[in-house]
């Protein structure tokens, strides 16, 4: 058990970001840090990612035939899910702005509750 | 030949981009170069289907790399049909959308492209395109459901947004599991691999567990549905007419190929846990979406709490694994999208019409708005599951397989979904043709005539005085033929199912082999 917890220490790390994440968009009342939340929990799955393509004493896979080096199909995913990430979050902070010219507040408990008065 | 696949995602995407430059020009050009497009893509499908069906499943590797290396676009019975229902509803709901909807550019720009993503997600045979895809609907949608006037929908949205996300990401993690076990992204490559590594091992069960799951947030599955209600019910009208028919239908579709394709029915035979759970999700969410629809007051909440009790119904299809449940769950994923599709639909026309949107304001519809009340009917009563209705002949074959396999507990429960599924569409239809439309508006005390006036005309305030999404002044013919239209298909595709069912038959059996 020490053994899996020295050497994949970074699988922890993964899912404590995934934690982190997910303890801010659920605890955190202010939707700009959900927001937050959101791009932290993603970037948990993108060191997943990468950690597994990762090889001990590799080189990166440009320009060069040496082996051994890190696959590179994975970072190459991760771009992309990382453009998407990028997307999300500007349309998250649009909603957020709107929501705030609406209603002039940024307080989750005020907005459902505003909401359920309507 | 095969050549055409790729125009099928392509063809969207460009009547997106066309519609946003073309605002540039012009203002109110976005409704034109989408019906183009849209029509372009119902031939493009069409083509498509008729080739998967007739001369067998069609295959194009994007780019020209080899099969495992490139993004593989497959057409087979199974997207076809899902292609054809995307192609057809965004068409006619884009009819509907001409008076109705939002009228800008940008919105029919991210119209076309929720199109695309539902398209892709439909064709696609890589894993992690299909991510892609997930996300481009996703945030299409999101941005459509805040389309709506005022604050309310932009929350909805938000709301949306942040669990839909978490179910993408669970999605690509669950992904990652399966690539970090097989080194392939390929759906049929993975399926032989995935094999090869062994179907108990824990990286393959935990890759199932979060793709799964990631997907069942994504078609509003109880307990997985918190998003849903909020979102259809505050986004205008043609949005969460379109969303309701097309966004979970298409995640419902991801899970079958995943299930199936992927981890084939192999890997359910080999953790008899995982399909035990699957079927509870399904009974669970069918029980608790009814009764969270019997519960509610406003008419497009209670539609879209409809839609977690009907897709779980789907969900039981898929997780019975024979091909009564499978053709049975299909049927089911199309009758429902151009119900519930139509159902929203009617909704905002009556809405439009009479300013009703509670149940309560339905009291004698039948007598104000005839034909909205008489469509709203035939497709709740096609819902519940009345023969001939196509509702019926999905419910039938999942019934059918669910006896088949002796799972007696879901048999009870998809049966008795017909009665509960009644407990929310007969107080309904009750209020619309059994009952007297309340005749004075209580505050004034008007007479008949101002009354009946005021029935007629648009300028009925909203029964709570709420703001609610101001609505256009007048109904159209294209909202009126549209929403007729979807009754008459809801009745007529029940017939279809049986001459469906035998094309459909090679791809089930190579699904299930």
């Amino acid at each position: 058990m020490i053994d899996v917890l020295t050497t994949r220490y970074y699988y922890l790390a993964t899912f404590l970001l995934l934690g982190v994440g997910t303890y801010m968009m659920i605890g955190n009342r202010n939707i700009v840090k959900k927001v937050i939340g959101v791009n932290i929990f993603q970037t948990g799955i993108f060191l997943f990612f990468i950690a597994a393509a990762y090889l001990d004493g590799a080189n990166p896979a440009v320009l060069t035939t040496d082996a051994p080096h890190v696959s590179p199909l994975p970072h190459v995913l991760i771009l992309t899910a990382i453009v998407v990430g990028v997307s999300l979050t500007a349309v998250a902070l649009g909603l957020v702005v709107r929501i705030y010219d609406e209603y002039g507040t940024l307080d989750a408990d005020v907005l459902w509750e505003v909401r359920n008065d309507e | 030949m095969s050549d055409l696949v790729p125009f099928a995602v392509a063809v969207p995407i460009v009547g997106s981009v066309l519609a946003l430059l073309a605002g540039l020009a012009r203002s109110k050009t976005g409704w034109p170069v989408a019906v183009v497009a849209s029509a372009v893509h119902v031939g493009v499908a069409g083509e498509l289907a008729r080739r998967a069906f007739f001369e067998g499943t069609v295959r194009y590797v994007v780019g020209n790399f080899e099969v495992p290396y490139g993004i593989e676009l497959v057409v087979d019975g199974l997207s076809a049909t899902i292609l054809v229902l995307v192609a057809v509803v965004s068409l006619g709901v884009l009819g509907y959308a001409r008076v109705a909807g939002p009228r800008s550019n940008a919105f029919y720009a991210a119209y076309m492209l929720l199109v695309t993503g539902l398209t892709g997600l439909s064709i696609t045979g890589d894993l992690f395109n299909m991510y892609v895809f997930l996300e481009i609907t996703g945030l299409a949608a999101y941005v459509l459901v805040a389309s709506g006037e005022g604050g309310r929908s932009a929350v909805a949205a938000l709301r949306y947004l942040l669990v839909g996300t978490v179910g993408a990401s669970l999605f690509l993690l669950g992904l990652g599991y399966a690539y970090v076990a097989t080194g392939t992204l390929n759906m049929a490559h993975l399926a032989e691999l995935l094999a090869e590594v062994g179907h108990t091992t824990t990286l393959v069960r935990a890759a199932f567990a979060f793709i799964v799951v990631g997907l069942l947030i994504k078609i509003a599955v109880f307990p997985l549905h918190t998003w849903q209600p909020e979102a259809y019910a505050s986004s205008p009208d043609s949005v969460s007419g379109f969303i309701s028919a097309l966004v979970s239908t298409v995640s419902a579709y991801a899970l079958v190929r995943v299930v199936y394709t992927v981890f084939t029915p192999e890997f359910l035979a080999a953790n008899p846990l995982a399909q035990d759970l699957l079927a509870a999700a399904a009974a669970v969410s069918i029980v608790a979406g009814s009764v969270f629809a019997v519960a509610q007051t406003e008419v497009k909440r209670m539609l879209a709490y409809s839609s977690v009790a009907q897709f779980g119904l789907v969900l039981a299809g898929i997780s019975l694994v024979n091909e009564m449940a499978m053709v049975g769950a299909l049927v089911h994923l199309v009758g429902h999208a151009i119900m519930k599709g139509g159902l929203f639909l009617t909704a905002g026309l009556v809405a439009t019409e009479t300013g009703a949107r509670t149940v309560d304001d339905y009291e004698g519809l039948a007598d104000r708005v005839p034909l909205g009340a008489t469509v709203f009917g035939l497709l709740a009563m096609a819902m519940v599951g009345i023969p001939p209705a196509v509702g019926f002949v999905g419910k039938w074959y999942i019934a059918l397989g669910a006896v088949e396999t002796g799972s007696w507990v879901l048999t009870a429960v998809i049966v008795g979904s017909t009665l509960l599924t009644l407990a929310y569409f007969a107080r309904l239809v009750e209020r619309m043709f059994f009952r007297e439309a309340p005749v004075a508006p209580e505050e004034t005390g008007a007479t008949a005539d101002e009354a009946d006036i005021a029935a007629d005309g648009a300028d009925v305030p909203a029964a709570d005085g709420g703001d609610r999404p101001s609505t256009p002044e007048t109904v159209s013919f294209g909202m009126y033929a549209v929403v007729v239209a979807a009754a008459v298909l809801a009745l007529a595709l029940g017939a279809a199912v049986f001459e469906y069912a035998q094309y459909l038959q090679p791809t089930v059996t190579s699904l299930l082999s």
